[in-house]
């Protein structure tokens, strides 16, 4: 388990070095990724193996330190004894000694000896004697040595066969050469004669022979019997030991299942409420822990399922109140409308009041219709019970109806509507009838806010999105228009007459069409410089939106051709960058970095001291180029609350001029201000904003590529890249 | 040319201010109103009165428009343009399934009733005489008949019509928007679900499977053509 737990260690680290290492590693890594994967995964597995790890470490402490014990109370008795036998041992060759050494020196003491006869017995004979009277008294206990210190003339004595040279060890017979104590130590006993060597322990002490020579004297006392007892012992707890581990990591897979069982159970039904099946429950038993996991769970379940039921109830209640209330409206609207047409035909025979008021009437009506129209559609997105009928539509053929539908809208206003990158067929699975209403509204808008300048529908397909922008160059937005357009019943400028009476809720339904497709509804705008308005969609239905085709600010923005300028000019865009930003810092201009939509006031605050220019330039926000959300996401704040199509404010044309000025001088300023500006949003609504404003990583650098940093990404993967480019040629300055 | 497109109409409102309008409005144009009030009676009536056309309210006391509709498809082919106030697709496309051949959302404008009322009228004008085939089918167009293997499939006149459509130009793909100014009249693209209700309706009585239809062919993300003869 630790190969595994280190390769895991690995895997997750990344491994540093050289490439043949790396590759070692993957090779040795391979096999083992499925006992990772189960290791990571698996709880079970992760408690039986530790439990079993742990209790094998506690089993083995356990196991030292019984045999420990063991072998010290088996060995205590047997020291013991054998230091009493020695003790006695060495004093009887003491007065062996003695008694031969008296013999030698004063015959008159012989009587007493009885070995008359070898008065004077050699050295050799006398220590023969000695080793052969000391073991005849353990009776096979065990065996005496006898080694000489000086090698003059014995060699080593012992009893039995016991090798006298193998059996002492070296460190014992120095340590009595040093010391006339006795000593002991343990040792194995070799014999000479094929017998099987034995543990012993040996007791030694150096003494004098009847010479006075010093000679060493071992005894030497098996140990066999106690080995034996002792390796009874540990093969018993050996056994005992190993059944105690497998029984443990029995009882833990055992335990572990019990707790873990339900866990999963409770997993999977999660996963199927989840999933929708509401009525899924788990099976409780018992009062115990789990089982109020059980009961709880199930609470939250019960509590969940009637919420949704409620909130369903609710829903189905909302759509039958806005069905019912739209028939009952609708149809005495029908008689009403009707009648007032009649009258309206017929309004030549009526004196002029009459005939105006039948006009005003028949007027009136059609925008009331309208608005209610536009009302029953928003109360269904609010109910959800709108419904996306998506099927592979060619955007193209979508675009020119609509541009064919507003042609004579369009005519009145002097205005030219281009289509451009219809070249290739623009594939995608929409509901045709939605796309069409969005652009309808996005067109109609920017003929009535264009002031007769071009509009220009471009449309694009690239990676998994469609996209449709809608160009004007009309009076544009003013900083933080951009997200407020979407807002219902919003209006620029409500001193402004509306021309052609939209409902005011016509953005707001083209938010959610485009919500509805899991796609974007963006706007972008700059006071003086037009707006663009850019629907994204993804190809097919249920794939989410990465980016668009078409970059939301358009290339010939004011900003764009700024930058453009300054780059043919060989300006050094690093340079910019730094005297931007500190121009910023020290403009003070921090009131568009907040995040658009939340805080509309300070907005209007920075909008209001564009008048003071003169006396604060850097303060001026020149363009309100701003990356607007139109968030796919329902609960979000500024957009969630969608929109008035229509209304844009152009101030007077002095204002504009100051404008144009100040922006001159500042356009670096107000490029820092956007960028930042897209940062902030990025980081509210990070799924809008990603692809857009993702890869601009600093305030400064977002400066210098910010610009088109808001744009690069995207126009990278913009397939027709031609029509961008010939638009620009097109339009230039 | 305007006599034939006179007719009787008969309008199936519970609504009485509203179908006393429609009334009006009618009888501007040149038509002859009937009235019934009531679901239960509208079959009666529509036997009695024999509508060249008839107007249906999609919410009536008694049996609703839905089942009225069935009831009228059942003996007749005459067109039925129903009056409906809610244009959710569900509501909708029932009412196209249970026969009608077209419909107009309230509040709507007396001159859009009276074009779709026009339009729906102006197909029994001058049939020339013409043999078609589409598939294993041959469409009599005079005789306002279709035939396999000389067996003779009903149709009404909506899908007679938009098989014709389809059979004159079997080299063609007829986008949806094309198929509803052709087939329905309308000059500005209206809502392409009639024109699915309706290939349905058609399929249902024309392929021998209407599960892979052989006849009227889908073209994916364009529209219907016909098939191969």
């Amino acid at each position: 388990m630790p190969a595994v737990l280190l390769s895991g260690g690995l895997l997750q680290g990344g491994v540093q070095g050289s490439p043949v290492l790396r590759l070692l590693l993957r090779w040795v890594r391979r096999p083992l990724l499925p006992v990772i994967r189960l290791w990571r995964r698996n709880i079970q597995l992760k408690v039986i193996v530790t439990t079993l790890l742990m209790s094998l470490g506690v089993v083995l402490m356990l196991g030292f330190v019984v045999i420990g014990q063991v072998r010290n109370g088996l060995l205590d008795a047997k020291v013991n004894a054998a230091q009493s036998q020695a003790v006695g041992g060495f004093a009887a060759a003491k007065v062996r000694a003695d008694e031969a050494a008296s013999l030698t020196s004063g015959g008159a003491a012989a009587e007493v000896s009885g070995t008359d006869e070898a008065a004077s017995p050699s050295p050799v004979q006398w220590t023969n004697d000695l080793v052969d009277a000391l073991s005849s008294g353990g009776q096979g206990a065990y065996d005496v040595v006898t080694l000489p210190v000086e090698d003059a003339f014995a060699s080593p004595r012992s009893s039995g066969t016991v090798d006298a040279n193998a059996s002492i060890p070296e460190a014992l017979r120095e340590r009595l050469e040093r010391s006339p104590l006795a000593a002991q130590s343990y040792t194995r006993v070799v014999y000479k004669e094929g017998k099987v060597s034995q543990p012993a322990l040996v007791i030694g002490k150096q003494i004098n022979d009847p010479d006075g020579e010093p000679y060493q004297l071992y005894f030497l006392f098996p140990l066999t019997q106690e080995e034996k007892s002792l390796s009874l012992v540990k093969t018993t707890l050996a056994t005992a030991g190993v059944f105690v581990v497998v029984l443990l990591g029995a009882i833990a897979w055992l335990v572990v299942r019990q707790v873990v069982t339900p866990v999963r159970m409770a997993a999977g039904v999660a996963e199927r409420l989840s999933a929708g099946r509401l009525q899924e429950r788990m099976k409780v038993t018992g009062e115990d822990d789990i089982a109020r996991l059980g009961e709880a769970f199930n609470k939250m379940a019960q509590n969940l399922q009637l919420k949704i039921q409620q909130l369903e109830e609710l829903s189905r209640m909302q759509r039958r109140f806005v069905s019912d209330v739209s028939h009952e409206l609708r149809t005495p609207l029908t008689t009403v409308r009707m009648a007032a047409d009649v009258i309206h035909e017929a309004r030549e025979d009526f004196d002029l009041v009459t005939a105006r008021s039948a006009e005003l009437l028949a007027d009136q009506l059609d925008r009331f219709e309208s608005l209610l129209a536009d009302l029953l559609e928003i109360s269904r997105f609010d109910a959800g019970a709108a419904a996306l009928e998506a099927e592979p539509t060619d955007l193209r053929d979508v675009v020119r109806r609509v541009v064919g539908g507003a042609e004579p809208l369009a005519e009145r206003k002097g205005t030219r509507i281009r289509v451009v990158g219809d070249q290739q067929p623009v594939v995608a699975e929409v509901d045709a009838r939605r796309v069409e209403r969005v652009l309808r509204n996005l067109v109609v808008n920017a003929v009535e806010h264009g002031e007769g300048k071009d509009v220009v529908v471009r449309l694009a397909a690239a990676g998994g999105a469609v996209a449709v922008s809608v160009r004007d160059y009309g009076v544009g937005l003013k900083p933080g228009e951009a997200t407020r357009v979407f807002s219902r019943f919003w209006r620029a400028d409500p001193a402004r007459a509306r021309t052609t009476g939209g409902t005011g809720l016509g953005l707001s339904i083209a938010l959610e069409d485009a919500r509805l497709h899991g796609g974007w509804l963006q706007a972008w705008g700059e006071p003086g410089g037009g707006s663009q308005f850019r629907l994204t969609l993804p190809r097919t239905a249920d794939e989410p939106l990465r980016g668009s085709p078409i970059p939301l600010e358009p290339r010939d923005s004011r900003q764009s051709r700024r930058a453009r300028e300054a780059a043919r000019a060989g300006r050094p865009v690093d340079a910019a960058g730094v005297t931007s930003s500190s121009a910023h810092g020290g403009g003070g201009a921090s009131v568009p970095v907040q995040p658009v939509g939340d805080r509309l006031p300070p907005r209007d605050a920075s909008a209001g001291r564009r008048h003071g220019a003169a006396a604060d330039p850097a303060a001026l926000p020149g363009s309100s180029a701003r990356v607007v959300s139109c968030p796919s996401v329902p609960a979000q704040p500024s957009g969630g609350r969608p929109s008035a199509a229509t209304a844009r404010t152009g101030d007077g044309a002095a204002a504009d001029a100051a404008r144009d000025a100040a922006d001159g001088r500042n356009g670096d300023v107000a490029g820092d201000d956007r960028v930042v500006d897209d940062r902030a949003e990025g980081r509210r609504d990070g799924r809008a904003h990603g692809p857009v404003t993702g890869p601009v990583t600093g305030p400064v650098a977002g400066r210098t590529t910010g610009r088109t940093g808001a744009v690069g990404p995207e126009r990278t993967d913009s397939g027709p890249g031609a029509p961008v480019e010939q638009e620009e040629a097109t339009r230039g300055h | 040319m305007m006599w034939f497109m006179k007719g009787r109409v008969l309008v199936v409102d519970d609504d009485t201010a509203l179908a006393e309008m429609l009334g009006i409005v009618l009888r501007g144009e040149g038509f002859e109103p009937a009235f019934v009030a009531d679901g239960d009676k509208a079959l009666a009536a529509f036997r009695e009165a024999k509508p060249d056309l008839v107007l249906l309210d999609l919410m009536l006391p008694g049996r609703d428009g839905i089942e009225v509709c069935r009831q009228i498809r059942a003996e007749s082919g005459v067109p039925i343009v129903m009056l409906t106030a809610k244009s959710d697709t569900v509501d909708v496309v029932v009412g196209l399934e249970s026969g009608a051949d077209d419909y107009v959302v309230k509040p709507f404008k007396p001159k859009e009733l009276v074009a779709r009322i026009r339009a729906r009228l102006r197909r029994s004008e001058e049939p020339a005489p013409e043999q078609l085939t589409i598939g294993d089918l041959v469409i009599d167009v005079a005789g306002h008949s279709v035939k396999r293997d000389g067996q003779a499939i009903a149709l009404t006149p909506l899908e007679f019509d938009l098989l014709v459509a389809l059979a004159r130009k079997p080299w063609q793909v007829f986008t949806r928007e094309v198929l509803l100014e052709q087939v329905w009249g309308y000059r500005h693209a209206a809502d392409t679900r009639l024109v699915n209700v309706h290939v349905q309706r058609l399929r249902s009585k024309v392929e021998k499977d209407p599960e892979h239809p052989e006849i009227v062919v889908t073209v994916r993300g364009v529209g219907y053509k016909a098939g191969p003869s």
